[in-house]
């Protein structure tokens, strides 16, 4: 860097920039009202910038680095959370197979529901009443009651109808039959009752980013002839998906913690498994501690792909993407790499 | 029938131009089109011909809008009828009844009738490429790669060379609207609508947009075009249509509606319209030749015809080859 007009000792020591900064402008100024003929053009590029300062931001990140020192020093130092015990059981099999279990149940329920979810927006905006009316009833139910609810409802059908038939109904013809009670098992409840209780949050999520699309882009769309399916899938949702994909990466981070519900059926995710081991050893802290751990992961994760996915979807919205955090970890790194001649040592 | 740069040179002298299938003849009868009880068009009679150039006039809320709207069936209309050659738009008529198109049909109606808009409307998530390859390769079935190739050649006509993979909101006004009119081009209609082109520009960008649509005037396309702009109305203009209040109060070229406008809204109007702008730009002298284009004016009662597209009609640089299916006949 060249010299500058405010030397940086000076910024550093006044723990106040301004009065250095309004110095600096002020023998500018000076230099600018004399005579045109006898001064020399005031050189600009000597002019330096300095950084406004936040001394409440320092405060607060002060405050609250402490406080993470002293939560974390007692998670660490206090033998009660018995963090031997999380080791030995963090990556056992069964924790493992369980957590597979969690991970499959979330993409099955979420492809489901976002699936689901999506036809039943597409639906609620349709022109024709009926169409409209039967998805708002959808969601109406599938809102209104209480998850555990659905869940055991859809495992206990066999209890309401004894065999699914599928046939022609007064003939004899029928093309499937079955015992409800074999067909349903834990894993098909927990899918559906999870699944299509999602579908109903899916929609209303999915429809308010629809309609977040400026009208516009349809009539500009069907102005060029562009048929219906192509200006839904190509014109309007992809500009929903950046209204959409903060609540739907909400809704997935809620859905995966939500599998653990599914423990009343006694389908062993990872939640369950957890409550088997620590029914047997009576280790109850460290084991919920395996199991939050794990959760952090998944989340973690997912807020990774969120933001990657989030950046896509932004193009075009914003004028320039922000870097990403590798991008600007490799900026960093180019920008240290060449020896600074002129840099204050 | 196809033609190409190469073949036999038509002008506007030849008696018996074949090239009429690059513009569409558009007739409006007896439309009337209301929104609740409010009557916004009331009875548009309007023969608009193939490869003329109409600029629509008149002030705000007479409907101007609507009426371009009906011409692609944006709007239905209450009552009446429009044809682009012939074929009623919207409707398939069986003697005394008109059936409703299926939305397929009149999909494929609207390929032949482009339309840009006053707010541009370009797809924000696509590049300038994406924007105008989209409609050929939606609508028409058109390969990616040849939309695309298109695309370019149509961005470089309207003298965007360099901005094929920008997104619409890193373009300014000007060009966002330039990109909007080879979107619009792309899918070679017979017809192009304008619905207030420059309203939404700064002024100093209005001009790069009316040199596209004046160059778009060689090309013989049938424009119809709804502005402000009363100095470029009166240099490309075949015929000025002035509305008020839903109607028609009259039309004919430019040097009658506008220098001797027989009715008294119509001078109003102008009036206005004049005070307001010319007191910016000095002299838009009524009666001398426009500036850039040397080519004699068309005779006042006779609308412009199609000619054939030289090899630089369309292009605002000169250099540029106009791309050979532009030349071509439009989709059978
Ligand atoms: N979808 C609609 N529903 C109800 N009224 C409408 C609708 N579209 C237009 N109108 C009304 O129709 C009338 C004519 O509108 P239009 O947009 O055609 O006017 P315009 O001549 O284009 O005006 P401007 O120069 O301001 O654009 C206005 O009174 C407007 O309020
Ligand atoms: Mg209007």
């Amino acid at each position: 860097m060249t010299s500058s007009v405010v030397s940086p000792e000076t910024t550093q020591r006044t723990p106040t920039a301004t009065p250095a900064a309004g110095h600096a402008t002020a023998t500018g100024h000076h230099e600018m009202s004399c005579p045109p003929p006898a001064a020399p053009p005031e050189d600009l590029s000597r002019l330096r910038v300095v950084p406004a300062r936040h001394p409440g931001r320092v405060v607060l990140a002060v405050g609250v680095g402490l406080l993470v020192a002293v939560v974390l020093y007692s998670f660490v130092t206090n033998p009660r959370w018995e963090w031997g015990v999380v080791a030995q059981w963090f990556f056992a099999e069964s924790i493992i197979r369980g957590l597979l279990e969690t991970l499959k149940l979330t993409v099955m329920a979420g492809a489901v529901g976002f699936g689901l979810g999506l036809a039943l927006a597409l639906m609620r905006l349709s022109k024709s009443g009926l169409i409209s009316s039967v998805s708002w009833t959808f969601s109406w139910i599938f809102r209104s009651t209480p998850l555990l609810v659905q869940l055991l409802l859809w495992y206990n059908l066999g209890y309401l109808y004894e065999r699914i038939t599928l046939g022609i109904p007064l003939t004899e013809i029928t093309f499937f039959d079955a015992r409800t009670s074999d067909l349903m098992t834990p894993m098909l409840a927990a899918v559906l009752g999870l699944g299509l209780h999602q579908a109903a949050y899916a929609a209303e999520l999915i429809r308010g980013g629809i309609l977040s699309v400026d009208q516009g882009q349809l009539e500009a769309a069907s102005a060029l002839g562009i048929p219906a399916r192509d200006r839904s899938l190509r014109i309007v949702l992809p500009q929903a998906m950046r209204a959409i994909l903060p609540t739907a990466f909400n809704e997935i981070i809620g859905l995966v913690k939500g599998t653990s519900i599914v423990y009343v059926l006694a389908h062993a995710e990872l939640f369950f498994t957890i409550q088997l081991i620590y029914g047997r050893t009576q280790q109850v802290l460290p084991m919920l501690l395996v199991a939050t751990l794990w959760y952090v992961v998944i989340t973690s994760a997912l807020s990774v792909g969120q933001y990657y996915i989030e950046r896509h979807y932004s193009k075009g919205a914003v004028r320039t993407l922000p870097p990403t955090p590798l991008q600007k970890a490799r900026a960093r790194l180019a920008r240290l790499r060449p020896t600074p001649t002129g840099a204050p040592a | 029938m196809s033609l190409h740069p190469g073949t036999a040179p038509h002008t506007d002298t030849d008696p018996h131009p074949d090239t009429a299938s690059l513009g569409g003849l558009v007739e409006i009868r007896g439309v009337h089109k209301s929104f609740g009880d409010l009557e916004v068009l009331r009875g548009i009679d309007l023969r608009i011909d193939p490869g003329s150039v109409t600029v629509i006039l008149g002030p705000s809320g007479s409907g101007k809008s609507t009426l371009l709207r009906t011409i692609n069936h944006l709007e239905p209309v209450s009552q009446g009828l429009i044809s682009v050659d012939g074929e009623v738009i919207g409707y398939r008529r069986e003697g005394e009844l008109l059936h409703e198109l299926h939305e397929k049909e009149v999909l494929r109606q609207r390929t032949s009738i482009g339309m840009v808009f006053q707010s541009f409307n370009l797809f924000a998530h696509m590049t300038a490429v994406g924007n105008v390859a989209e409609a050929p390769r939606r609508a028409l079935g058109v390969p990616r790669r040849e939309a695309e190739a298109r695309a370019r050649e149509l961005l470089t006509l309207v003298g965007l060379s360099d901005k094929f993979d920008v997104y619409p909101r890193q373009l300014s006004g000007g060009q966002q609207q330039r990109v909007a009119i080879a979107r619009a081009l792309a899918l070679r209609p017979k017809v192009l609508l304008f619905d207030e082109p420059t309203s939404a520009l700064d002024p100093e960008l209005v001009e790069e947009v009316l040199a596209v649509i004046r160059s778009l005037t060689r090309a013989g396309t049938t424009l119809v075009i709804v502005t402000h702009e009363i100095s470029f109305a009166r240099d490309v203009a075949d015929t000025v249509v002035f509305m008020d209040q839903g109607r028609i109060v009259e039309q004919g070229p430019p040097a009658e509606v506008l220098d001797r406008p027989r009715h008294e809204r119509t001078r109003a109007f102008l009036q206005r319209v004049r005070t307001g702008a010319e007191a910016a730009d000095e002299d838009p002298a009524p009666t001398s030749p426009p500036p850039v284009e040397p080519s004699p004016a068309p005779p006042a009662d006779a609308p412009r015809r199609p000619s054939h597209p030289s090899a630089t009609a369309l292009a605002l640089d000169p250099t540029t080859p106009l791309p050979r299916y532009l030349t071509e006949d439009h989709q059978s």
